[in-house]
């Protein structure tokens, strides 16, 4: 499709799609898409398109997964084999099993799973179209479907990127700026909490350039996590003015 | 200091009130400050801070009376599904009003796979999954009636204030109704039109919960459908 670009960040300061380098892409959730689980949500950023569901807390088979003291997550990242350029394989590859795992342990912190012992909750995450980010995209849509489940929560979870794109520190990455950026830095934040529940780092930054884009991801989670309010409120209140 | 008042919706992690309160249903406290963990309305109780969720789902309560469907017969007993996280156990010897003899006693003839039973939990803890029992006067196999499921949560609703609503709609349309806890509910009449009735009041107060004045509503539209009814009989 695209030839490589000379330049991520022109002249004037703006980055590819004409964003200023601390401004998110364009964000839309929507809770309860999917009648037959029991929650979900879908996230549209950027390009992005990804969908969340989510089911139990159920009886876990097979049943030697299952913990005495405490519930247990699963979590399926998995990308559609047309969500990006060249066909991707369907079956799952290194990079999901890892990502899979890592939402995983980002959601986990979040939920009271002392709660029900015993039992088990399924998230699945499927990628429809991708365009950078799509680990914090995910993240951001599974905790939304989470608590339209029912299930009991400390905070929403939400993610957010900030990376290094021609030695500018910007927020919100997208494919390009992924992929021949100098920097990624994904981070998973509970607000209320005031908790960072997942942190990694590609590529390399000076410790200064570090807390900067973290400091800059936390407000853009900030952000995000208003809107996954709003999202979650916007299918109650609808509910509530249908009925009256 | 209350952030939110009363009727107000919250989503997880929302910060409800702060300093001297008792964290109730679906909130939790951290630091002397009382959060949301569910998606729901906020209620005071005095000094209790409930949320009333709007998204939910059955867990086991001793006393509780269920309505479940066997899923599988085994050798000394039947396992159920309540609508829960966690299965229900139904032992032989609870069903039988004799003794259990394994080699003589056929299981699948008293329940069988599919059959709905109406029954109370006895025990339940975190270790261990709820155990059923069907030894108390109307409890037991379900053979007539029609079953409606709504939200665990919306079950109170249903029953009203001191049982108002409920005792209404039995009143109105002369069914008996059974409701279990676990969103399961029962409805037996002498026809099926009071039994469609029925449903259609339980339907519209599920729809309806949060508004106030209900029981007098579903009053009046009980008293318009039946004379609408009287009408095209004539």
């Amino acid at each position: 499709m695209s030839q490589k670009p000379e330049k991520l960040i022109d002249k004037k300061g703006l980055r590819l799609d004409g964003r200023k380098p601390d401004e998110l892409r364009k964000i839309k959730i929507e809770v309860g898409v999917l009648s037959n689980a029991d929650g979900s949500a879908y996230i549209e950023q950027g390009k992005n398109k990804i969908l969340a569901a989510v089911y139990g807390p159920r009886e876990l088979h097979p049943k030697h997964l299952a913990l005495a003291d405490r519930m247990v997550i699963r979590c399926r990242y998995h990308m559609a084999p047309f969500s990006v350029q060249e066909r991707k394989s369907p079956a799952p590859s290194r990079r999901e099993v890892e990502l899979s795992k890592v939402i995983r342990e980002s959601l986990e912190p979040s939920i009271f799973l002392e709660y029900y012992p015993r039992t088990g909750i399924d998230v699945f995450i499927e990628v429809l179209q991708a365009d950078g980010s799509t680990r914090c995209a995910s993240i951001t849509a599974a905790s939304v479907a989470i608590a339209d489940a029912g299930i009991p929560m400390r905070d929403l979870v939400v993610a957010c990127s900030a990376g290094k794109v021609d030695d500018t520190i910007v927020l919100d990455l997208m494919d390009e700026e992924d992929k021949l950026g100098m920097a990624d830095v994904p981070v998973a934040f509970m607000p209320n909490a005031n908790a960072i529940t997942l942190l990694q780092m590609d590529g390399t930054l000076s410790l200064e350039e570090f807390e900067t884009a973290v400091n800059l991801s936390l407000e853009g989670c900030k952000k995000i996590y208003a809107m996954q309010k709003e999202a979650l409120r916007a299918k109650y209140v609808l509910l509530k003015e249908d009925e009256e | 200091m209350a952030t939110y008042e009363k009727k107000q919706l919250v989503t997880p992690g929302d910060l409800i009130v702060e300093g001297d309160f008792i964290p109730g249903e679906n909130t939790y406290a951290d630091n002397n400050k009382i959060y949301a963990s569910r998606i729901g309305m906020v209620d005071y109780e005095n000094k209790k801070v409930n949320v009333v969720a709007l998204r939910s789902f059955y867990i086991p309560k001793i006393g509780d009376i269920v309505i479940g469907t066997v899923v599988e017969v085994g050798f000394s007993g039947w396992t159920v599904d309540i609508n829960s996280p966690y299965q229900a156990i139904l032992r032989a010897s609870n069903v039988l009003s004799r003794p259990f003899r394994p080699q003589k006693d056929e299981l699948s003839e008293v329940l069988n796979i599919g059959d709905l039973v109406v029954a109370t939990i006895i025990s339940f803890d975190r270790s261990h999954d709820p155990q059923l029992t069907v030894g108390e006067p109307g409890l037991g196999k379900i053979t007539r009636g029609q079953i409606i499921r709504i939200t665990p949560t919306k079950i109170p609703r249903v029953i009203g204030r001191k049982g108002s609503m409920i005792s209404v709609i039995k009143q109105e349309t002369g069914c008996q109704i059974i409701l279990g806890l676990n969103g399961v509910i029962l409805v037996t009449g002498k026809n099926r039109e009071d039994e469609e009735l029925a449903i259609m009041a339980i339907r519209k107060v599920e729809e309806e919960s949060h508004t106030s004045g209900l029981t007098d509503r579903i009053t009046q539209m009980l008293k318009e459908e039946k004379a609408k009814r009287e009408e095209n009989k004539k």
